[in-house]
Order: C-alpha cells, then structure tokens, then sequence
C-alpha cells in the first residue's frame, strides 16, 4: 500500500510542506519536492501546488522550464496531475489577474475575478460545502456535501463538462474539475482536515 | 458559506496565556496539547499569536508551529513580531499558512505589498488593535495596545486592503479578556469599509456575544481564546511543569475566571446554528 511515487512540483510557489505533511501522514513515503525531470519523469502521480499571484507562478513554473516537462509527461504519456488552488487555476487557458496571462492551457476556459453580490466577502476565505458530480476518482472517499478550506479571489470559469464539484459562494465556484488524467480542486484539501485527508486517499488510491 | 470560528492562541515562550487587555498574562498550559484540542473539537482555523515577539528566543514558537503543521490540517496563522519579508518567509517554511502582522505593516505599510505579492495576499492577514478614544475615535495601537500610533482604525483598513491584505483580524484592546463581548462599533464600521473578511477578536464571555457580532458587527469569523481555554483547563490537567514566562499562580489554583463562561468549540457552533448561522460541523 502507498506505493506510489508521488512527486509535489517544487518552482518556489506554493505550500509543498503543508502537502507533504498531510500526505506523510497518511503514509505516502515515496513522496518528494523536486523540480527534477528524472523525477517527474519516474513519478506515478504529480502533484502541482500554487498560492499566490497567477503570473508569478506561471513565470517561475516556466523559468524552471517545467512547462515543456509537464507536457510532455500530463498530455503524451498521461501521468495523473492534481493542481491545487493556484495550481489548479493553471490548469486553463489563463487567467484575468492582473492583465491576461496564459496558463498550461490543458482544460478550455478562463480564470476570473469572483464578482459577487455585495455581502459576499472577497476573497473567499473558509470552509465551503462542495456538490459532487463525479465521484471518481477524486471523492470516492468523500460525501457529497462536505466541507473544504477554500481562500481564493479568482476562480475557474471552466467547461460544464468538465465540473467535478462545485460550491455556492453567491454565485457556483468551481471546486473541482477533472479531464482524462487531469485533476484540480481549488480548495485546499492540505488544510481541510479529515475532509482532506480522505480526499488524497482516494484519489491516490485511484492511481496504479 | 460558514462562519468560522478560531481558536486563538497567546503564546510566551513555550507555553499558552491569556491575559486581560492583552496584558497580565496568566500561564494556561502547553499550546500544542490546546491546538490539538480545538482541532478536533471543531476549531475551523488556529492562531498562534507569541505575545512576547522578539523578546524572547524564537526557537519555541518555531518547535511549536513544526509540531503542529505536522499533525494538525486546518489553517494556522501566526502572528507576532514579524519584522520582515525574512520573517515571514521563515515561518511559513516552518508550517504556518498564513501570517498576521501589526507593527510590522503600520511602520512600513509597504511590506503589505511586498508580502501579498510574494506569498499571494490569502496568506497576509493584518492584525488591527484598536483603542476606542474619548472623542469616540478609533486609533491603531502596536506592540499589543501599548504604543500609540494616531492612525485611525478605519482608514488603516481600508488602506491595508488596498495594499493587499488577505484578511483583518480586528482587536478591541479595551474589550480583550474582559468577557463584556465583542466590540460591535468597531468590528461592523471595519466590515462596512472594506470588502476582505474581518474576523472579530476580543471580548466574548458568554454564547451570544457570537450571535451579536456576526449579526450586528458583520464579522465573517470569530476568534475565541478565554471560553474555550478555560473550559479545556477545567477538564484537563495540562502535562509537565511551567516555568519561568508569565504567571503559573492560575493554572496551579484552579480557579475559575468569573465574567467569563466556559465553552467548548461545538457549543459555540450549536449555538449559532441554532440562530439561523451557519457553521462547520466535522463529519465523520
């Protein structure tokens, strides 16, 4: 069990110890921070963390030239990638934060501001009940209707068909999106305690 | 969306206090056994606030944080005599989410900016004590409560918001440890200036001191520290011996603090939702 190798993109953005943590702690030990290609290239599954400003992570993740990388690897040779948050958000075509800035472009759509009605605050900032549409593999351990840590401004405006969760915030927040080998949740499953942790296992279970 | 409620936690060296007007600080117990506690009693953030910053050695609050981002999954700030971007970055690597600065942002508002573009502004959250003045005024404090500084509170929010503050963790210093409730003016005019969410701090004694400043004062979170602490220490004896930073008398007396009620997370949680507030329940 938890055999895995699981590789947490390291390009300087992004909480990779507080998702090392929680993944130590269920018992993930083939788990490393590597901006490696060897390792990204022996890795069972990637993990892609982001916190922070859109640009700034897209500029880092293709300083480190990790786009080619990645593609290569998520789009030819079809390696499950989970983004997270910021992560996840680059995941799509780009995003309207502070001027347009193209992300990897692998889902169709656009990140963009939350505009929401007046009392609603901005960001959003806690723990929001997510509506599943598809359970597998990413909630196969997680009820509908349970609780995620979310903290973010933008979100991604993605395709229906692609719309694993989603949350009210005033308007439908897409939670999780998933396409082929291609995941992302804007929460922060890392900080979302049991709720998390049941989130990694199963989704980590999923993958061979 | 859910109301937060955060458990707020003073630290002095290696161990857990709480005072009254941020001052007098009584000896509580070890954090990390409270943390762990409210993790699992339904605390939906931690906040760790080492009250004596930089006057004593940092390498407790750094055990402390490490220890706790190892075993604990909701959301941890700390706050607390963060000078700099070199601060920051330091405690974020030993496992804290987020960071609350006071001081730091009113003598250079422009680490705010610095701070929010490096580590995103969802990490940067902007303590505000505030002292009510006899005009009726609200001015920002420093160094919790004790410098003066003439900055109005409600400017200061809104200026803290523009330079990209995630969130504003707002302290009456008159109300803090006195169990009168929450300071309602202050935190709803805050909430009325500024779009980020406020989370109110100071004052609570009984359960519908909750109830009022989510509703009147428009908080979006709520921390609690006296209520549940209390409440912990009258059902746990706290392991090992304190020594040296703060006053030990309390804990070893077993006494109990009189305009405060004790309460457990859940019973907060209850109470609200009782009221029509929405809040987070752990399902199992």
């Amino acid at each position: 069990m938890h055999k895995q190798n699981i590789v947490i993109i390291d390009y300087g953005i992004g909480n990779t110890h507080s998702i090392s943590n929680a993944l130590s702690y269920l018992g993930y030990k083939k788990l490393k921070i590597s901006d490696s290609e060897e390792h990204i290239k022996k890795a069972d599954a990637l993990i892609l963390p982001g916190v922070g400003a859109y640009e700034e992570a897209v500029n880092n993740l293709r300083k480190r030239n990790l786009e080619g990388i990645l593609n290569e690897e998520v789009l030819i040779n079809k390696k499950p990638i989970l983004g997270i948050c910021v992560g996840m958000q680059m995941l799509a075509e780009g995003s309207e934060e502070n001027g347009w800035h193209e992300g990897l472009k692998w889902m169709k759509g656009k990140v963009k501001k939350l505009e929401l009605p007046e009392q609603y605050a901005v960001p959003q900032v806690g723990w929001n009940n997510i509506t599943i549409n598809n359970t597998e593999p990413m909630f196969s351990k997680v009820d509908n209707d349970s609780n995620f840590y979310f903290d973010h401004s933008y979100y991604f405006d993605c395709e229906e068909k692609v719309l694993a969760a989603w949350c009210n915030y005033g308007i439908k927040v897409t939670a999780a999106v998933q396409h082929e080998n291609i995941f992302g949740v804007q929460f922060h499953p890392e900080k979302s305690q049991t709720n998390g942790l049941k989130f990694f296992r199963g989704f980590f279970n999923s993958i061979k | 969306m859910n109301h937060r409620v955060i458990a707020r936690l003073d630290i002095k060296g290696p161990n857990l206090v709480k005072g009254i007007h941020l001052e007098g600080l009584r000896v509580m117990g070890k954090p990390e056994e409270f943390a762990s506690y409210y993790n699992e009693a339904g605390a939906d953030e931690l906040l760790y606030m080492d009250v004596v910053a930089s006057l004593y050695d940092r390498n407790s609050l750094k055990d402390i944080i490490t220890r706790t981002a190892k075993e604990i999954f909701i959301p941890l700030t700390v706050g607390g005599g963060l000078r700099s971007i070199e601060d920051i970055t330091e405690v974020l690597r030993y496992g804290a989410d987020k960071v609350s600065l006071n001081t730091a942002a009113i003598k250079n508002p422009e680490i705010i900016r610095q701070a929010s573009e490096a580590f995103g502004s969802s990490t940067i959250v902007i303590a505000i004590e505030a002292i009510k003045q006899n005009d009726g005024k609200y001015l920002c404090y420093t160094d919790n409560g004790r410098e003066y500084t003439g900055i109005d509170a409600f400017e200061w929010a809104e200026k803290a918001q523009d330079l990209g503050a995630g969130e504003l963790i707002v302290t009456s210093v008159d109300k803090e440890g006195t169990g009168e409730g929450f300071d309602i003016e202050l935190t709803r005019k805050i909430s009325d200036a500024v779009r980020i969410p406020v989370i109110a701090h100071g004052g609570p004694g009984k359960l519908e001191h909750f109830e009022e400043i989510i509703r009147e004062g428009n908080a979006d979170a709520v921390t609690v520290a006296s209520m549940i602490h209390y409440d912990y220490v009258s059902k746990n004896k706290s392991q090992g011996e304190f020594k040296g930073e703060g006053n030990v008398t309390f804990i070893n007396s077993g006494k109990e603090f009189g305009k405060i009620n004790k309460a457990e997370i859940m019973d907060i949680k209850k109470y609200l939702s009782e009221k029509g507030i929405d809040c987070r329940y752990i399902n199992e």
